[in-house]
């Protein structure tokens, strides 16, 4: 636990420097036709993910992390108005390939997990012919051998007795054990890439725990990068090496985990930080963020985050670039550099959760 | 099970309480709550905490008895409500509020803002027009809900403007004490914070009681004097929050604290994670003596024989568990 990637793994969003990566999505922008018109959901969205990094992507609900999850796979609802940028997957442009294409990539090259197993397994067959069914679709092996190598996949995700449980229906297992079914079918063709989209809010916390602990292993082990979609700041501290902050269809932030932790460049990560019950001193005030998340029908020019931020000034509402802040850091801030912003470490002295670090 | 001592000041006092509900075919029984005593102290905020299936939330509604104990007691101000006259019971429970996590799902969406609002002074006969009026828009107001909200509906606020509405609701018939359960589970991050800062606003200016029943350790941690840490149907511990938190006697409390993800750079992280191993077991069929052993790293053959005794070990803070006072026992 808590140990960090390699350091080559740290966003060098510039594909240019060093190794290309696995993915490289730039100027990403999703938009979707409703009766008051064409919505901008997201837009310049920027970032890329190595060979076998994990990367969290952050925000409260309407960031637009979901969707942007979802467009990488081109599972996008029937609304949905028009895609800009690229998303730039080994050579392949995943946001212009042809259906076909992006069916041979779709659950065979990256795969994708969501929060509701339940609902993402059909509940009229057993797990055991969900799982073999990727496998033999994607990959054309007989009966007898999908099922063998299904067996091998569900004692890797840690079902124990595979040879019963292949055999149960989805209602028969736990909402733990569904999720680890999720995740072998996933993993089952050996992607590259698995994005898992809140794959542990259903839970508990301690069935969390394992989970977690399981998409960290099977991620070392077999070298798939993890886009790990998720609104607990926690979770993605626990679990990856970088992350990416985002506000109102924006990137605002991309940084180490540490990094971004530690030390926050942008006001709404650090505002986020804050507004923990973590990090505050107990029964105290819970510092909050200011007004509401701007709506998608009247987005500011400018800083989206301007009319909530506490450091705003003149200047605020020219537009904002993702600027390079530095060791792979990038932040949506021009004024990152004069401010000096607390994260969890000037958060967290006098706070609770000081005392549940680290039993001697 | 020895009773807690008891408290001259406990607004609510539960008394080896049971809620058990039989399985739609009728063959077994589940015990989601089995056993629980404690007492409530006037003016103070009482966490639960545990996992789906524990019970926790049957123990709120049992509290305001949206569901009838199958055995045990639970007195409120030193009564038995349910010895009370139909008419007086109904009265009396006006005191006793409760407030769930999906404001969605608490408010009628083909009513407006300020008819949800004035519907329990409605019910309750309060007052006449223009006073239910004038209340409700103090409750609104007490939760920092503009006025010009009430015209609207529920489909047109944000979930934590909804969520304030609930709470005004509930405010409106001047309750004694509010079971809140998972009250801000479902609110964003940020919006969190603002809901968590009324609750203790309102209790600093009202003089509320809060049963605070929540799955998430901060949250608890953070608005509670006491946590009760419940499992399968019973309480494993109770104690002061700093107690419970900082110095945790059972081990299933010991494994949450550590479960638990935390915002921090992985130099200040630190500790050895516990991971649990399965899941919570089934309340039909629990294990025998302690109910954690199947999940426990200190088990021992007498966890499985006899049922541990709760334990005041320090004061104020009670256990369940057989081993709690031996030392190298617990990572504390």
């Amino acid at each position: 636990m808590g140990e960090t990637q390699p350091a080559q793994h740290h966003g060098n969003a510039d594909a240019s420097s060093g190794s290309q990566p696995l993915m490289s999505v730039r100027g990403l922008g999703i938009r979707f036709k409703t009766s008051q018109g064409v919505w901008q959901a997201t837009r310049k969205i920027d970032f890329d993910i190595a060979a076998g990094e994990r990367v969290g992507i952050v925000g409260e609900s309407g960031c637009g992390k979901t969707i942007t999850g979802l467009s990488i796979l081109r599972l996008l609802p029937n609304n949905f108005a028009g895609l800009d940028g690229s998303i730039l997957f080994d050579g392949v442009d995943l946001a212009k390939c042809s259906a076909r294409v992006m069916r041979a990539i779709r659950g065979r090259r990256i795969a994708m997990i969501f929060q509701e197993p339940m609902s993402a397994l059909d509940p009229v067959f057993t797990v055991g012919h969900q799982i073999a069914e990727t496998l033999r679709v994607h990959t054309g092996v007989g009966k007898e051998e999908a099922r063998e190598r299904t067996l091998e996949m569900l004692r890797r995700v840690g079902i124990a007795s595979p040879d019963r449980r292949i055999d149960d229906y989805p209602h028969q297992l736990s909402g733990g054990m569904r999720q680890r079914v999720m995740i072998a079918a996933s993993l089952i063709c050996g992607p590259q890439l698995l994005i898992a989209d809140e794959p542990t809010t259903a839970l508990d916390v301690t069935v969390q725990a394992q989970i977690l602990e399981l998409l960290r292993d099977l991620s070392e082990t077999s070298n798939t990068a993890l886009m790990l979609i998720t609104h607990d700041l926690g979770v993605v501290a626990e679990t990856c090496a970088r992350m990416i902050t985002m506000y109102a269809g924006e990137v605002i932030e991309d940084a180490a985990v540490d990094d971004a932790l530690a030390r926050p460049l942008h006001p709404y990560t650090s505002g986020l930080l804050r507004s923990l019950p973590h990090l505050s001193p107990r029964h105290g005030k819970l510092p909050s963020i200011p007004g509401r998340v701007p709506s998608i029908m009247d987005m500011p020019n400018g800083c989206r985050f301007k009319a909530r931020c506490p450091h705003a000034i003149d200047g605020c509402e020219k537009e904002q670039e993702l600027r390079d802040a530095g060791s792979g850091r990038k932040v949506r801030c021009w004024r990152f550099n004069e401010l000096d912003l607390p994260g969890a470490l000037q958060h967290a002295p006098n706070a609770p959760i000081a005392a549940l670090v680290g039993h001697p | 099970m020895s009773a807690p001592v008891a408290d001259m000041d406990a607004i609510v006092s539960v008394r080896d309480l049971q809620v058990q509900f039989q399985t739609t075919d009728r063959h077994a029984t589940v015990k989601a709550v089995d056993g629980v005593d404690f007492d409530v102290r006037r003016g103070e905020t009482f966490g639960i905490i545990g996992e789906s299936g524990s019970g926790k939330t049957t123990i709120g509604r049992a509290l305001v008895f949206l569901l009838k104990p199958s055995a045990g007691a639970i007195l409120h101000n030193g009564l038995d409500p349910l010895a009370l006259p139909r008419r007086q019971f109904q009265s009396h429970r006006r005191d006793y509020q409760i407030i769930f996590q999906d404001p969605n799902a608490a408010l009628n969406p083909r009513m407006t803002i300020l008819s949800s609002v004035l519907e329990p002074l409605e019910l309750a006969r309060e007052g006449n027009k223009a006073e239910r009026l004038k209340r409700a828009h103090e409750a609104m107001d007490r939760v920092g809900l503009p006025q010009d909200i009430g015209a609207r509906y529920p489909h047109q606020l944000s979930g934590g403007q909804k969520q304030r509405v609930v709470i005004a609701r509930a405010l409106t018939l001047r309750p004694k004490l509010i079971v809140c359960d998972e009250v801000v589970a479902a609110l964003d991050m940020s919006i969190r914070g603002d809901v968590l800062n009324l609750f203790a606003e309102l209790q600093r200016d009202l003089g509320l009681t809060y049963v605070f029943i929540t799955h998430d350790l901060a949250v608890v941690s953070h608005i509670s004097e006491r946590i009760a840490v419940m499992y399968l149907g019973r309480f494993v511990e109770l104690g002061p929050t700093e107690e419970v938190s900082e110095r945790p006697l059972h081990p299933y409390t010991q494994a949450l604290l550590s479960a638990e993800p935390r915002p921090l750079p992985s130099s200040m992280r630190g500790g050895q994670r516990i991971v649990l191993q399965g899941e919570i077991p089934s309340p039909i069929d629990p294990p025998s003596g302690c109910r954690f052993r199947t999940r426990c790293q200190y088990a021992q053959p007498l966890c499985a024989e006899k049922t541990p005794d709760w334990r005041e070990l320090a004061r104020d803070h009670w256990v369940a568990c057989h081993f709690a006072d031996r030392p190298n026992f617990s990572p504390n």
